[in-house]
């Protein structure tokens, strides 16, 4: 069973909702950025999602670009990114990792050889913003041979009409988008959200993680009632920033993503993975 | 594969060939859609195009005229060498440049699908002039993003387009350049997609907008072939445009593509030379990729990180190229070259001088490419250059460039 499905359910049995958070690969550097990777399963991450820095994050707010640009300037490529994932598994091996981003990356390292890198680095999932189910074929023909997941993303426009589009095919969980922008910025209502997410949970058994938006263990605690997992981002990455070269500021992650962690539910223990 | 014509591209996903798609998040993927359904109804309905060919003609100013260029032809001429060129005025456009052609197109487009806002990027500020423009005329709010850098050398334009009634973004992030007032667009359009659309100034983006920008652009190539059968009785020999994203070299270039005998050439912003890191010629220095919605050629580094592009003119200065062209490219039919920042400014003020038309360092780019072979063809060559746009808002910058103080 892949470390996802069986993440979430733990996660169901165990009546928790998933935390996933996201950080970028090489920010604030390369050493740091792994050692708040590490940290963030005993801090609370159930699944951990990563950026691979892109010049050009068209689906991003300021936060997340500037992070991405962080990263590139400490040095980061594709290389070091699954490095990183390595060196993370070296003593994690039940944690879900997803590597996010864009299409570019992928296509200059050579897809066929990323799917086979990413799987033996021990990636599980992608989510790649910039191919939309009808331009993910070149992809997914690695990514399927390689077991690896290709996360699709549902928004506020995939009206009903599209909805079967997008879940042909799709494995692992959904990301809900939760409002029409960029990362970042403000969060959902919850109301207007709720009769899509209904729609979905019809035609899918997927779990559906909800995304955008959420910053606070408020904002968690009350998005988590309408899926599987919430997905917080620019918040964490607003506290990697501050870390300094020494790992100053490494406490205020933890306990950031501790606190998202602690109002989604009790932890199982590692053993039950 | 063999192909039976270069015309009937993109296929129903929108790719020519590996090139084009629609690499969008999934939040605009409904709206490129729907952008695609309603362009495939608009392009049939003659209604449509009636309302476009009456601005066309009376608000444009179209037909531009074919120009034969009897200086500049003479001035090129060597011993019994020396092609016969001839400029399509595409400078004498209402706002100064081919731009408002695909503007009055899309502008029409937005208001058929009850869009009630018009977003657009802009490089050398004529694709954001003529969209203000536009949108003035048809009372649509419309906000421009323009990169930092161009804010500064362009300021004729951002005053222009204040002026029209725009709003103009200064756009800081990344390189502060073209693409990164294209990532931005994308930013606001993926936040307001339920009221807004967007104006791509280029070739480029998800299908349907490169089929689509070169169909409204087509009207160059069409008056060009119908000109010069009234004047020559004849098609072309060759034909040269500049090209950033490609939008003016590709609406001259379409209505020939099955014309065997008619060569093509697209000329890229060489800059300090495509031997050095400074330049925009995607074609000869870049590889295939994927950025703002398409797949096509773009300069990048090993590791698939775009790079800046450069060049004296702010419209070439574009790190990637319409995806038609990319597979023109591919397939031989269309020659691409370069020329250098300094090969252009030499070219702007030589066609100033000769022919009295100050032309926009765009175009300044294929008459340097002009330059070059217009002495090797023979007298009888028929050779037509796109004008593409007037060089008004370029003085400062050339000014500059020659250490003028204005």
């Amino acid at each position: 069973m892949s470390r996802i499905k069986k993440t979430f359910e733990v996660l169901k049995a165990s009546g928790r909702k998933a935390l996933v958070t996201f950080t970028m690969a090489g920010d604030p550097s390369i050493e740091n950025s792994l050692a708040v990777l590490k940290n963030l399963p005993e801090a609370g991450a159930d699944l951990i999602e990563i950026g691979m820095p892109f010049t050009d994050p068209a689906a991003d707010g300021l936060t997340i670009q500037h992070a991405g640009q962080r990263a590139l300037k400490a040095g980061a490529t594709m290389k070091t990114t699954l490095q990183i994932v390595r060196d993370f598994r070296v003593d994690n091996n039940h944690t879900p990792i997803i590597l996010m981003g864009y299409a570019n990356p992928l296509y200059a390292y050579g897809l066929e050889g990323f799917a086979k890198d990413a799987k033996e680095a021990g990636v599980d999932g992608l989510i790649i913003v910039d191919l939309p189910p009808e331009e993910d074929q070149d992809l997914r023909k690695f990514t399927d041979a390689q077991g690896i997941d290709m996360i699709r993303l549902i928004t506020p426009t995939t009206d009903a009409d599209r909805l079967p589009v997008v879940l042909e095919g799709a494995s692992g969980f959904l990301y809900y988008v939760s409002i029409t922008g960029v990362t970042g910025t403000a969060k959902a209502d919850l109301n207007a959200l709720k009769p899509h997410i209904d729609l979905i949970k019809a035609q899918s058994d997927l779990p559906i993680a909800i995304g955008f938006g959420i910053k606070t263990p408020n904002d968690a605690q009350e998005m988590s009632a309408l899926g599987d997992a919430v997905v917080v981002g620019s918040s964490i990455v607003e506290k990697v920033k501050d870390i300094g070269e020494n790992g100053d500021g490494m406490g205020d992650v933890t306990s950031l993503v501790r606190s998202l962690s602690d109002v989604l539910g009790p932890r199982p223990d590692e053993g039950a993975y | 594969m063999t192909v039976n014509s270069y015309k009937n591209q993109p296929d129903e996903r929108g790719h020519f060939g590996q090139y084009g798609g629609r690499y969008v998040a999934e939040t605009l993927m409904p709206l490129v859609l729907s952008v695609e359904k309603a362009w495939n109804e608009a392009k049939v309905d003659p209604a449509f195009w009636a309302q476009f060919d009456d601005l066309a003609k009376n608000y444009i100013g179209r037909p531009s005229p074919l120009y034969f260029a009897e200086k500049t032809t003479k001035h090129f001429t060597n011993g019994d060498m020396g092609a016969k060129i001839y400029f399509k005025r595409d400078e004498l456009n209402h706002t100064g440049a081919h731009k408002i052609n695909h503007c009055i197109g899309q502008v029409l487009l937005a208001m058929r699908m009850g869009k009630t806002r018009i977003i657009a990027e802009t490089g050398a500020g004529q694709h954001g002039v003529a969209t203000a423009t536009v949108c003035a005329l048809f009372d649509l709010p419309c906000t421009i993003f323009m990169g930092a850098k161009d804010v500064e050398r362009q300021s004729p334009n951002v005053f222009r387009m204040k002026l029209l009634g725009a709003e103009v973004v200064s756009v800081t992030s990344g390189s502060a350049s073209l693409k990164d007032s294209m990532n931005e667009a994308m930013r606001d359009w993926v936040t307001n997609v339920h009221d807004t659309y967007y104006l791509i100034g280029t070739v480029g983006g998800p299908h349907p907008f490169p089929a689509m920008v070169r169909d409204f652009q087509s009207i160059i190539g069409k008056e060009t072939k119908e000109q010069m059968m009234e004047r020559e009785g004849r098609l072309p020999d060759t034909l040269i445009a500049a090209i950033g994203g490609g939008s003016n070299a590709m609406g001259l270039f379409h209505p020939f593509l099955d014309d065997a005998d008619v060569h093509m050439i697209g000329v890229e912003a060489g800059g300090m030379g495509v031997d050095t890191d400074l330049h925009a010629a995607s074609l000869e220095g870049g590889k295939p990729g994927v950025l703002h919605g398409m797949q096509t050629y773009f300069l990048q580094n090993d590791d698939g990180q775009i790079q800046e592009a450069h060049s004296i003119s702010a419209g070439l200065d574009y790190p990637g190229i319409g995806p038609e062209h990319a597979w023109l490219f591919d397939r031989k039919r269309v020659e691409y070259v370069s020329v250098t920042d300094k090969e252009a400014l030499d070219a702007f003020q030589l066609c100033s001088k000769l022919e009295g038309i100050i032309p926009a360092l765009e175009p300044a780019h294929a008459l340097a490419h002009v330059a070059k072979i217009a002495g090797t063809l023979p007298k009888d060559h028929i050779l037509v250059m796109n004008l593409c746009g007037r060089g008004d808002k370029d003085i400062f910058t050339v000014a500059d460039k020659l250490g003028v103080k204005i």
